[in-house]
C-alpha cells in the first residue's frame, strides 16, 4: 500500500512537471502545446548525449538539456505558433501536431529508433526505507523537483514584473497591449519557461524509466495533457494536483483492479471529473461576458 | 529583417547539439547502414570471395553430397531474393540481425558450390504492419522471386496475406505465432511458433526444477507475448507448475512496472516468466532490482537481443535463462564458421535471430537443390514467384526433405509451416551467453 502510494506520487510528479508547462502555455497563448512532449524526448536525448558520449557530470547534463529546449521552445514558438497569432484556435492546433511529428521524426533521422537506456543520474545517492517500501533516489529527487518548481513558478507569476505581465497577457491580451505590455516576448517567455521544464521532466522520466526513444515523450505527454485538464488547465497548482492525482489513480488502479484496464479507469475517472466540473478540479469558472 | 536573423541564429544554434551528437551515436547509424547499400555490397563481397572461400562447403545444405558441386542437383540460375524486417526502431536489433546474417549466407552462396547464384535485397518496416506491406510492394517491385521475412510477427501477418493471394513464397525467421502460417500454406517459419515456445519453456522449468512458484508479465497488447503467454499457462497447469501471479501491460504502460513487480513478489514467486521483447525486459530487470527482489527470470526468444542494447547495464541480465535454439558457444564446425565470420564483419555475436535468418537462406537453396535433385535439374533465372512458390511448398512440406542448419540439426517442417527441432536452454554469464 505504502510503496505504492509511493511510486503513485513519484510517477504523478513526473506528469506533473510535464503538466505544469502545458498550463502555463495554455493560461498565457490560450493555444495547446502538443510539441510539448516531444521537447521532453529533445531533452531526455540531450542529456543522454552530454553524460554518455562527453563524460559531463549530471548536473552540467540537466543544465545542457534545459538551455536546449528553452531555445528550441523559443524557436518553435517564433517559426511555427507566431506568424499564425491571430489565425483560428484549429489552425494552431494544427500546427502543434505538425510541430511535434517533426521533432519525432527528426529525432528518428539523428538518434536512430533503436532504444538507448539511459543513465541513472541519481542512482546511487541514497535509498530510504519506509516500513516494508523502498523509495529510490530518482522518486525522492521527482517529488521534491516537482514541489520547488511549483512554488517557484507560483511566486514567478504572482511577485515579478514578467509574472505580471504574464497573467495580463492572460486576462485580456488586447487590453494587456493597451497598457503597454510586450505580448510576444511575455509569450516567448512562457514557452522559455515551459520548455525548460519538459528537459528537466524529460531528465527525471528517462532516470526513472530508463528507455529512450524518439516517441519517448509521446505518452507521457499525452497522460499530462490529461492531469492538466484533469486539474483545470491554466491552473499552476491544478496542474500539479491533476498529475499527482492522476499518477496515483494509474498505478492504484494497475494494482487493485487490473493491470489491463488502468488507462481505462485513469480516463473513466477524467470523464466523471469533467462532467461534474467542466472547468477541472481547480479551473476557474470563466462567465462570458455578454 | 532583424528578426528573421535572430530566428535564423536560434535554428542554427539549435542544429549545432543535434550534429555534434549523432557523430557520436555513429554506432546507431551504422547499424542502419547495411539496409541502404545491401545490394551492391551483396555483389562486391560476393566478387571478392569467389576466390577463397573454402567453408562454404561446410555450411548446412539438403544433404552433403550436393552441396559439393553445382552439377550434382543441377540447379542453375539466379534467384532474386528479398528480407522484409525491421531495420530501425524498436525491435531494429532482429531486423539487423537477420539482414546482416542473410548477407553472410547470399556472400557464402554466390561464391561458389551451390549451383544458384542470389541476388539480394534487405528492406526496412520498422516493426510496422503497414510499412512491411510497403516493403513488400517495393520486393515486388523490384522483381523479388521468394522473401525471408517478416521479421517480427505483426508485420510478418499483414504480409502474409498479402503474399498468400500473390502465391510468393515466405519463410519467416522469426515470426513465431501460428497466426502468420494459419491458412496460409505459402509460409513457413525457421523458428518455433509460439504454442511450442510457451510449452516447451514449461516443460523445462518442470523438468530441470528451475522454478516453484512464477510469476509472468506478459504485454496483452502483442499477438506474440500472449500466445506464448496461454500456451505455457496451459502446459504449466498439467504439468502442476504453480502460476501465482499473472500480470499485463501494454505498449502504451512500458514504463512503469513496479506495481507487476510488486505482485510477483507478494506472492512469493521465485521464478519471473517473461514472454515479452528484450526493450520492456530490460526496464523490468532493472526495477526489479532496484527494488531489491531477487528472482530467477525465463526469457523467450524475444529476450535474446538484450545484451546488446545500448547502454544496458548487462550485470542486471546476470543469470537470466532463455529457451532458443541456438547458442554461439557451440562447437560444431558450422556454428563456428558462422559465428566467427559474422564476429569479424559485425563486431558483435550473433544472436538467435541472425541464426535462423542464416539459416532461412540455406533452407531456401536446400529445397531448391533438392527439387532439382529429384526432377531432373531446375534453372530459377526469370522464374515467376507463383511457379517458384509451388516448388517451395511441396519440397517444405516433404516429410524426407531435412536440413541441417546453426539452429538444429535435421529440421523438417509440417505441411501448416511449423518447423520441428529440439530447443536449448541458455544462460546469461558474464555478459554473454552460456550452455545450460
Amino acid at each position: 500500500m505504502v510503496s505504492y502510494l509511493i511510486n503513485g506520487i513519484s510517477l504523478g510528479a513526473i506528469y506533473a512537471i510535464i503538466a505544469l508547462g502545458y498550463t502555463m502555455v495554455y493560461g498565457i497563448a490560450k493555444m495547446l502545446n502538443f510539441a510539448h512532449g516531444d521537447v521532453i524526448m529533445v531533452g531526455g536525448y540531450m542529456a543522454y548525449c552530454s553524460v554518455s558520449y562527453l563524460g559531463w557530470s549530471p548536473a552540467a547534463a540537466v543544465i545542457f538539456a534545459m538551455a536546449v529546449c528553452t531555445i528550441l521552445g523559443i524557436t518553435i514558438e517564433k517559426l511555427a505558433y507566431k506568424p499564425l497569432r491571430d489565425a483560428s484556435s484549429l489552425a494552431v492546433l494544427i500546427t502543434a501536431i505538425g510541430v511535434s511529428y517533426f521533432l519525432q521524426n527528426a529525432a528518428l533521422l539523428i538518434f536512430s529508433s533503436n532504444p538507448k537506456v539511459f543513465p541513472n543520474l541519481f542512482s546511487d545517492m541514497f535509498t530510504i526505507k519506509v516500513g516494508e517500501a523502498t523509495v529510490t533516489s530518482v522518486a525522492v529527487v521527482t517529488i521534491l523537483s516537482c514541489i520547488i518548481i511549483m512554488v517557484a513558478l507560483t511566486l514567478f507569476t504572482s511577485k515579478t514584473k514578467m509574472g505580471k505581465a504574464m497573467r495580463a497577457v492572460s486576462e485580456d491580451r488586447g487590453a494587456a497591449t493597451l497598457m503597454g505590455i510586450n505580448v510576444n516576448s511575455t509569450i516567448s517567455v512562457t514557452f522559455a519557461i515551459g520548455s525548460g521544464l519538459a528537459a528537466i521532466a524529460g531528465v527525471l522520466l528517462c532516470s526513472a524509466y530508463p528507455t529512450l526513444m524518439p516517441t519517448t515523450g509521446a505518452m507521457p505527454g499525452i497522460k499530462a495533457f490529461t492531469a492538466a485538464v484533469f486539474g483545470g488547465i491554466g491552473s499552476i497548482p491544478g496542474a500539479m494536483l491533476g498529475g499527482i492525482l492522476l499518477g496515483v489513480i494509474e498505478i492504484f488502479a494497475k494494482a487493485y483492479i487490473s493491470t489491463q484496464l488502468s488507462d481505462a479507469i485513469v480516463f473513466a475517472v477524467l470523464i466523471i471529473v469533467l462532467i461534474v466540473k467542466p472547468t477541472g478540479l481547480l479551473g476557474k469558472k470563466l462567465t462570458e461576458k455578454v | 529583417m532583424k528578426k528573421k536573423l535572430l530566428s535564423l541564429m536560434l535554428c542554427a544554434s539549435l542544429v549545432v547539439p543535434f550534429t555534434a551528437c549523432s557523430a557520436n551515436s555513429g554506432s546507431a547509424d551504422q547499424a542502419a547502414a547495411p539496409a541502404a547499400d545491401a545490394q551492391p555490397a551483396a555483389e562486391a563481397a560476393a566478387d571478392t570471395q569467389q576466390t577463397a572461400d573454402a567453408p562454404a562447403a561446410d555450411a548446412p545444405a539438403a544433404d552433403a553430397a550436393s552441396s559439393e558441386t553445382s552439377d550434382a542437383s543441377g540447379l542453375t540460375g539466379t534467384l532474386k531474393m528479398g528480407m522484409i524486417g525491421p531495420l530501425t526502431g524498436a525491435a531494429a536489433i532482429y531486423g539487423n540481425a537477420v539482414n546482416n546474417a542473410a548477407q553472410i549466407a547470399v556472400d557464402e552462396i554466390n561464391a561458389g558450390g551451390y549451383g544458384v547464384t542470389i541476388e539480394y535485397q534487405g528492406e526496412d518496416d520498422e516493426h510496422d504492419a503497414e510499412k512491411s506491406v510497403n516493403a513488400y510492394n517495393n520486393l515486388k517491385d523490384w522483381g523479388v522471386q521468394t522473401i525471408v521475412g517478416s521479421v517480427t510477427t505483426t508485420p510478418c501477418v499483414a504480409v502474409a496475406a498479402e503474399a498468400y493471394n500473390d502465391r510468393l513464397f515466405m519463410l519467416t525467421p522469426s515470426a513465431s505465432s501460428t497466426s502468420v502460417t494459419e491458412g496460409n500454406d505459402n509460409v513457413f517459419q525457421l523458428c518455433f511458433s509460439d504454442p511450442n515456445q510457451g510449452s516447451a519453456s514449461a516443460q523445462y522449468i518442470k523438468d530441470n526444477g528451475i522454478g516453484e512458484k512464477i510469476a509472468i508479465i506478459y504485454n496483452n497488447a502483442d499477438a506474440y507475448s500472449t500466445g506464448i503467454y496461454q500456451k505455457f499457462q496451459e502446459a504449466a497447469d498439467s504439468l502442476g507448475l504453480e502460476v501465482v501471479s499473472v500480470t499485463t501491460f501494454t505498449d502504451d504502460t512500458a514504463n512503469d512496472f513496479s506495481v507487476q513487480i510488486k505482485d510477483a513478489q507478494d506472492n512469493g514467486a521465485d521464478l519471473l516468466f517473461l514472454p515479452i521483447y528484450y526493450t520492456p525486459a530490460s526496464l523490468i530487470l532493472q526495477q526489479a532490482a532496484s527494488t531489491g527482489y531477487d528472482v530467477k527470470v525465463f526469457g523467450v526468444d524475444g529476450m535474446d537481443g538484450i545484451l546488446t542494447l545500448e547502454g544496458f547495464d548487462t550485470s542486471l541480465a546476470e543469470g537470466v535463462m532463455l529457451l532458443t535454439p541456438f547458442s554461439a558457444d557451440a562447437t560444431d564446425e558450422r556454428t563456428v564458421s558462422f559465428v566467427s565470420k559474422y564476429n569479424e564483419k559485425f563486431g558483435e555475436t550473433p544472436s538467435q535471430f541472425a541464426a535462423d535468418g542464416y539459416d532461412c537462406v540455406y533452407a531456401i537453396v536446400a529445397a531448391l537443390q533438392y527439387y532439382a535433385e529429384n526432377n531432373g535439374g531446375l534453372d530459377v533465372t526469370g522464374m515467376s514467384y507463383d511457379e517458384l512458390c509451388e516448388i517451395l511448398i511441396s519440397t517444405f512440406s516433404d516429410p524426407s526433405f531435412t536440413v541441417d542448419g546453426v539452429t538444429g540439426e535435421g529440421m523438417t517442417w509440417t505441411a501448416e509451416g511449423e518447423v520441428n527441432k529440439a530447443p536449448k536452454a541458455v544462460v546469461i554469464k558474464d555478459g554473454a551467453y552460456a550452455g545450460l
